[in-house]
């Protein structure tokens, strides 16, 4: 009988189980990514300049994820705070993505910008000379590190495997570009680039704005 | 989505929704006993550990409709909303036209109520008590953040309730500097003065404000500020609000006033930012934010505390 013969073959059980639940994976992830609109970039966005790939794995290294998220949803709750709402393009040189799950922090996915390099700086180093109610931890100690210009080449040369368009000059102008560069600029570096060169984001999504 | 992917995400959902009805049809019915337990039931056949056995009961009909129930719901969702590969439902919804829908909806309710308000001149709204209340909300979102909550600034940003502006306290410059934001470009000096000129400059500084110091080192000073400073920041000191050179006289220095901080000014220079709220607030709010923050200044005084407006 072969309700038997599945329950007693913890082999051919588990196969089973994993023909049966690929389905929604097959028709949900496997189609998008052969889908231009996400696996190409959105128009003026670029692969990071070696400064801000730098500040990325200062982001990454600092958990910064765990409370900041970089989606802005298609809501009007979150484009009236944020502006224009995420579109896939503009993650097509994220490797790993930063989307995040969790807004402990506002979302960061546009605050390039926003803010001066001085107001991040202050921020950085305590939250709360700008922020008086602020629950951010301080991160003072990345104005003292400086950034690993070797290990950004290697990184830049390892994302040229995963398709980063980047030329040979900007691998090997990566060491000499960060060098001396705190972790912390290049953490602003990083941050005020973020959200700002998709050229097709409207500019001010607004109710009110300028019609 | 080309043509293949259509079809392959087509497929695959309508065939697995079949199978899955199939499979339940098949297994749902009741079946032949295989065998009975030491009680007597009928059970399924096999047995585990010697002596467990499972009773060959049907599944449980409302667990059954409740599955089919989902299976109907499923069909009537791929009909109505996207789903099927590049068919779009037939209340063609998309995520785009909901949100366009929404703001459309917001920017009418917005519009219809705070229009014709925000295009009021800024000093009537200045005073208009709507007007400020909207204002202090936007403020309190958006500007807080560098200016603080009251307004009065922080370390680097400056105060906004003190009659003391840096790019000038006209309602058109506070309008250009909220709208069209503002970049300092104080350039340092640390290549053009070593440190004793640094320092003797600072003094001068420190002189202009009304602090007491050493005259000789002032009047030694003055000469590198009449050279490289009097420039943008005026002969006397009192500043150029169209550079965004700050008045050195009243004793206000929002990147600190001691020794330590001026030097460091002098040296490496000040690039201050204020974002452009356009693309952020857009006009209606700018406007509303402008008034709040011209009110500030009223409810202190008046237009007289303004004295460097003038200039």
């Amino acid at each position: 009988m072969l309700h038997e013969k599945i329950e007693k073959n913890v082999t051919l059980l588990a196969v089973l189980i994993v023909v049966a639940i690929s389905f929604g994976g097959l028709v949900q992830i496997v189609p998008l990514m052969f889908k231009g609109a996400i696996v190409e970039p959105a128009d003026g966005v670029e692969p990071y300049s070696a400064i801000r790939l730098a500040g990325r794995d200062v982001y990454i290294a600092e958990g910064c994820y765990n409370c900041h998220s970089q989606q802005i949803r298609p809501f009007r709750s979150e484009t009236e705070r944020y502006g224009h709402y995420s579109v896939a393009g503009e993650f097509v040189y994220d490797h790993p993505f930063q989307w995040g799950s969790k807004r402990t922090g506002p979302d960061l996915a546009r605050v390039g910008g926003i803010y001066s390099d001085d107001w991040h700086r202050l921020h950085m180093i305590d939250p709360r000379a700008v922020v008086p109610a602020s629950n951010m931890p301080a991160y003072p100690w990345l104005a003292e590190r400086v950034v690993d210009g070797q290990a950004v080449e290697r990184r830049m040369r390892a994302l040229r495997r995963l398709g980063h368009p980047y030329t040979d000059e900007q691998i090997e102008n990566a060491a000499s570009e960060v060098r001396g560069v705190t972790e912390l600029d290049a953490l602003i570096a990083y941050l005020q680039g973020l959200g700002t060169e998709w050229t097709g984001q409207r500019a001010a999504p607004r109710a009110g704005g300028d019609s | 989505m080309s043509a293949f992917w259509h079809w392959f995400v087509v497929i695959i959902t309508l065939v697995f929704i079949a199978v899955m009805v199939w499979l339940f049809v098949a297994t749902g019915k009741a079946r032949v006993p295989s065998g009975t337990n030491k009680e007597g039931e009928e059970t399924t056949g096999h047995v585990w550990d010697e002596d467990l056995t499972e009773l060959n009961n049907p599944m449980p009909r409302w667990w059954l409709w409740l599955f089919y129930g989902t299976v109907i719901w499923s069909l009537i969702y791929l009909v109505l909303y996207p789903g099927l590969g590049n068919f779009g439902g037939v209340l063609g919804w998309t995520s785009e036209g909901q949100y366009a829908e929404e703001m459309e909806r917001a920017t009418a309710q917005f519009e219809e109520r705070f229009g014709e308000l925000s295009q009021r001149p800024l000093e009537e709204l200045a005073s208009h008590p709507d007007a400020l209340r909207i204002g202090r909300n936007i403020f309190a979102h958006n500007c807080s953040t560098c200016h603080g909550s009251d307004a009065r600034g922080a370390r680097g940003y400056p105060n906004l309730t003190d009659g003391h502006w840096i790019w000038g306290g006209e309602v058109e410059q506070v309008w250009h500097s909220v709208y069209h934001g503002r970049q300092a470009v104080m350039p340092g000096f640390g290549g053009a003065l070593n440190d004793q000129e640094v320092m003797r400059t600072a003094v001068y500084v420190q002189q202009l404000a009304g602090v007491p110091v050493d005259a000789s080192l002032a009047a030694a000073g003055k000469r590198h500020f009449d050279m490289l400073c009097a420039a943008c920041h005026g002969a006397d000191g009192t500043g150029n609000p169209m550079l965004g050179a700050p008045d050195l006289t009243r004793g206000i220095f929002i990147y600190g006033g001691s020794m330590d901080d001026l030097r460091y000014t002098i040296v490496n220079g000040r690039q201050g930012v204020m974002p452009a709220q356009r693309d952020l607030l857009g006009e209606a709010r700018a406007r509303f934010v402008t008034a709040y923050v011209l009110s500030l200044n009223d409810d202190r005084g008046g237009a007289s505390s303004n004295g460097s407006r003038d200039e």
